[in-house]
């Protein structure tokens, strides 16, 4: 009987955790919209957190573009060749990219370099008590420090996924075409006849445009939340890296239900 | 102060590149090009069958792309489909006794709706309905009738 109390009574302080988390990142995220227009004149701080989230995850969004369109290109004409339709390739490649791999890979890989980078910078800060000292201070943490990086995400996101699928694009290009001997012309071409500029790319673009906001909102977070200790920071940055996996993923397959579901 | 402007050149590089990136998925990958900037007049086909049709599929003169098919009504007096052929306003001398078929692009290809011009003097002007149609080609019919006229050779 005591021992079924018990673990009611864990189950119901794990429930009530989660929630109060949850409540906390939602008052964070009004927060953080609240401290966006404040950053209009100190655009500079933006520009910094731009280069450290947007410009250094290039190489890593470039070369993974590139071997994703490259093995897209051989694996589709594997497949296209059976039934002799190798002239779709294009069409294959680009619309895998621009409606799904493009937002989703580079949501996970931006999870990986940009938000986990994220996450321990804000709880260092945490820990050696930086933020506490701006707090001391009577500068806003979240205006200074959060808001600027939050924001930085926000824009970058978008981005990277155009410039992931525009250079998986032409990794498919190189294979299809420069190393399997698909006709140049009908790659294009086939492409350009059922990849619909509404339809297809900006419905791309939306996604990563909803997967930046959530990827970001994650980072900052957790760092933000987290228990100002190593241990903390290194539990802190897992989570943002396995939350934002989950999440995008998750938001992927609604998205995608709400953008291609219906005919 | 040096460093601000090195990291501010390659934020200006990234955004530029982004923009770019999506101005090349824009352009070269999605059918922006294709569809041409211009206007459009609309002509009217009435077809007995139009199966595997769908809108937005080409409409085409000689092999040419000239417009998309726009809307594909069902007219439940007649029991026949209305197809709304949207035309590039610029190929507005399609001769009054054009005919429209509706074909398939390759053995499994996309269906399309194929104009052949016809010789008479006056032109179709908007929403002028044309006369002369060819009902798309139903695999499982052409099958059907194929047998069965085997079988009616084959019968003494």
């Amino acid at each position: 009987m005591n021992g079924a109390v018990e673990g009611l009574r864990r189950l119901g302080r794990t429930g009530l955790g989660f929630f109060e988390r949850l409540g906390r990142g939602h008052l964070l995220l009004l927060h953080l919209l609240g401290g966006l227009p404040g950053l209009l004149p100190r655009f500079r701080l933006v520009v910094q957190q731009i280069y450290a989230v947007g410009v250094l995850s290039l190489l890593i969004i470039v070369v993974s573009g590139l071997f994703v369109g490259m093995v897209l290109g051989l694996q589709g004409y594997n497949t296209l060749v059976d039934f002799g339709a190798e002239q779709s390739l294009g069409t294959v490649v680009a619309l895998t990219l621009v409606r799904e791999l493009g937002p989703v890979v580079t949501a996970l890989l931006f999870a990986g370099r940009a938000g986990s980078a994220l996450t321990a910078e804000i709880g260092l800060m945490k820990a050696t008590e930086q933020l506490s000292g701006m707090e001391m201070m009577a500068v806003d943490p979240v205006r200074r420090v959060l808001a600027p990086r939050f924001l930085a995400g926000f824009i970058s996101m978008p981005l990277l996924a155009a410039i992931f699928s525009a250079v998986g694009v032409m990794g498919g290009y190189f294979v299809g075409v420069g190393l399997l001997g698909v006709d140049m012309g009908a790659y294009w071409s086939q492409m350009q006849a059922s990849v619909d500029l509404y339809e297809d790319v900006a419905n791309g673009v939306i996604k990563s445009v909803v997967f930046g906001f959530v990827a970001t909102w994650i980072a900052v977070f957790e760092g933000y939340d987290a228990v100002p200790t190593s241990e903390g920071v290194s539990r802190a940055t897992t989570r943002t890296v396995v939350h934002t996996s989950l999440a995008v993923l998750g938001l992927d397959f609604v998205l995608t239900a709400l953008m291609f579901g219906e005919p | 102060m040096a460093q601000t402007r090195t990291i501010e050149i390659w934020v200006g590089v990234f955004i530029a590149a982004g923009l770019a990136a999506l101005f090349v998925l824009a352009m070269q990958v999605s059918n922006l090009s294709v569809m041409g900037e211009g206007g459009s007049y609309q002509l009217q086909a009435r077809f007995e069958n139009v199966s595997g049709l769908k809108a937005r599929a080409p409409v085409t003169m000689g092999g040419v792309t000239i417009g998309r098919v726009g809307a594909i009504q069902f007219d439940d007096t007649t029991y026949e489909a209305v197809v709304t052929l949207n035309i590039d306003e610029r190929f507005n001398q399609i001769p009054i006794d054009t005919a429209a078929g509706v074909y398939t692009s390759g053995l499994l290809g996309e269906k399309y709706v194929g104009l052949e011009p016809g010789g008479a003097d006056e032109m179709l002007g908007n929403n002028d309905v044309i006369r002369l149609t060819q009902s798309s080609l139903v695999l499982e019919q052409l099958i059907g009738q194929f047998l069965f006229s085997k079988a009616t050779e084959g019968a003494p």
